[in-house]
């Protein structure tokens, strides 16, 4: 032990000091914890409210009939919307099936090919500029670029405006779980006499793939969910559709025409199919964040 | 021994069989200099130790002898490196095939994210391996004394092994694909000193197969290990960046008793570095 030194410490003073908090310190402190806390709460309620509405109102009309029979026609009972949970998941194949191809390799090439060039950062740009896009304008495209063309509204238009929304999500996702991949063990494949396919294809992508599948879901859940793109290139279909090339029925499009009708079976229907939706969105989410946990570096 | 006025860091006269021979060589990072003239021949089945201080270019030489500096778009190596009697840098030489016969383990253990059993698989596969494969894995694993310790979990992902069984895993990798030359990148220094006391004695084993090249920061590594040792030096340059050479090349033992520079006796007996 050091001698103590007679000279007082510089921070004391000859009187005894006071280890109390000021009353105004201590109420200032108690009051932002209680406002931060209620602004924390307020953000969960309105997913609450959304949640607790349509359950007790979707719940109610919940039967096996919603899968399998198609829309009523107004003024009748019962019927489903087997036709629009089928068109949905058609709808969304078709957008996986384009977008995922695409981002995929568009975030190899700028991971592995084009890593700090002016050319990726410039389709990093575009990327987040697309991701920016509002969804109708997608659609309009879509629209523009398919429907015209082919004469008809189709699941094939629909799904290009979806992929082209999914897109600017899986790029990013699978860019960034490119990243992670150490460099160290590029060159380790390298090393080894791997190509530069093999190094990518084997041992990038596989390392990789825990990332781009929580895009790819991600993706799926916020497209499943988008109508305004819908409504001017799917369209709707009271019945199954026979091709891709034909108008489809989807479960966001049902919703925005029985919600709006005066009628009070399809409006229950509308509920039905929110629930539905709203189920399906909380289960895939929950699939990408388990699938992100997975992740092999980092 | 006369060193020559052309050749000031030539390479020692008593190699007869020679597998790498450096002549010239110079590497540049961009503008940037990193290794000036280099002549360094390397001899079949010995251990090569190359010693020196940090930015003295021995890693970026080592590099170069199985192309990895291709990786870095702005290196640029002038000069003549023979394999073999092959030129490595003509455009006719594929680098893919350099590296499958010149195989490299690294500083960091690199494992693949894979099991264990396919780390070593994958190298053996891409090159076209046709033979059983179980027991290239056994024989691998065995050559890099790790076999007893991972012979129950082969399925087992690779990178869930120590640092130190990581390590001998990439050297197994590199012995799976049988290469000529095995170069090895401050192989230890990520090690506790019990694994890298196993990699040294590793190294006795596999030089009776394999010609090893060595980088290491370790003085009492090179003199346990190597057979020869090349001292690498920096020194500043009129441009006044800094750039490496090779100040001696010789026995071990003489490098580190006897060396004809003075900047070596300095570098060995810890006066700098």
């Amino acid at each position: 032990m050091a001698p103590v030194s007679d000279q007082p410490h510089p921070g004391s003073s000859q009187e005894a000091m006071s280890y109390t908090v000021s009353p105004r310190r201590k109420w200032f402190g108690t009051f932002m914890t209680v406002l931060v806390t209620g602004c924390a709460l307020l953000l969960a309620l309105p997913l609450f409210s959304i949640l607790w509405t349509v359950i007790s109102r979707g719940a109610p009309s919940f039967s096996p009939d919603l899968f399998s029979q198609l829309p009523p026609p107004p003024l009748m009972k019962g019927g489903g919307f087997g036709n629009a949970i089928v068109g949905s998941l058609i709808v969304l194949a078709i957008a996986a099936l384009i977008s995922v191809p695409f981002g995929v390799m568009a975030a190899i090439f700028v991971s592995e090919f084009a890593r700090g060039t002016k050319f990726a950062n410039f389709v990093r740009f575009g990327i987040n500029v697309l991701s920016g896009v509002p969804s109708i304008i997608m659609g309009l495209f879509a629209y523009g670029v398919v429907v015209l063309t082919t004469g008809s509204f189709s699941a094939l238009a629909g799904g290009i405006a979806l992929a082209i929304l999914m897109v600017p999500i899986v790029e990013r996702t699978a860019e960034e779980g490119l990243k992670s991949v150490p460099m160290e063990t590029r060159q380790g494949a390298i090393g080894v006499g791997a190509t530069n396919f093999q190094t990518i294809s084997q041992i990038v992508l596989p390392a990789a793939l825990p990332s781009i599948a929580t895009g790819v879901t991600l993706s799926l859940a916020r497209a499943s969910g988008e109508t305004a793109p819908l409504l001017i290139t799917a369209l709707f279909n009271q019945y199954y559709a026979k091709g891709v090339l034909e108008p489809i029925a989807t479960l966001p499009v049902l919703i925005y025409n029985f919600a709006g009708a005066p009628y009070k079976n399809q409006q229950e229907l509308a509920w039905a199919a929110s629930l539905l939706l709203v189920m399906l969105i909380l289960v895939v989410s929950i699939i990408a964040r388990s699938l992100s946990r997975r992740q092999t570096f980092g | 021994m006369a060193v020559s006025d052309t050749q000031p860091n030539s390479t020692h006269p008593s190699l007869s069989d020679v597998v790498i021979r450096t002549e010239k060589v110079n590497i540049y990072y961009g503008a940037f200099h990193a290794v000036r003239d280099v002549y360094l021949d390397i001899p079949r089945n010995q251990v090569t130790a190359f010693i020196g201080p940090s930015g003295c270019g021995k890693s970026t030489l080592l590099r170069c002898y199985n192309r990895l500096n291709d990786l870095i778009p702005s290196a640029r190596v002038e000069g003549r490196i023979t394999f073999e009697g092959v030129d490595l840098y003509s455009k006719q030489t594929d680098p893919v095939e350099v590296r499958r016969r010149i195989g490299m383990v690294f500083q960091k253990p690199n494992p693949f994210p894979k099991s264990i059993y396919d780390n070593i698989a994958f190298g053996a596969r891409i090159n076209g391996y046709q033979g059983n494969m179980d027991e290239l894995v056994e024989r691998s694993l065995k050559s890099a004394a790790l076999w007893e310790e991972v012979k129950d979990k082969l399925k087992q992902s690779g990178l869930s092994l120590s640092g130190g069984q990581q390590q001998r895993l990439c050297i197994a990798r590199t012995i799976a694909i049988k290469p000529e030359v095995i170069l090895m990148d401050e192989p230890c220094s990520a090690l506790d000193p019990i694994s890298t006391l196993r990699v040294e004695d590793l190294m006795h084993e596999l030089k009776k197969e394999f010609t090893i090249i060595i980088v290491t920061h370790n003085m009492q590594q090179a003199s346990r290990v190597a057979d020869m040792t090349a001292f690498f030096n920096a020194e500043a340059s009129e441009s006044g960046g800094r750039f490496g050479y090779l100040v001696e090349h010789d026995r071990t033992q003489n490098i580190f008793n006897q060396p004809k520079e003075k900047s070596t006796q300095d570098y060995v007996s810890g006066r700098f570095g």
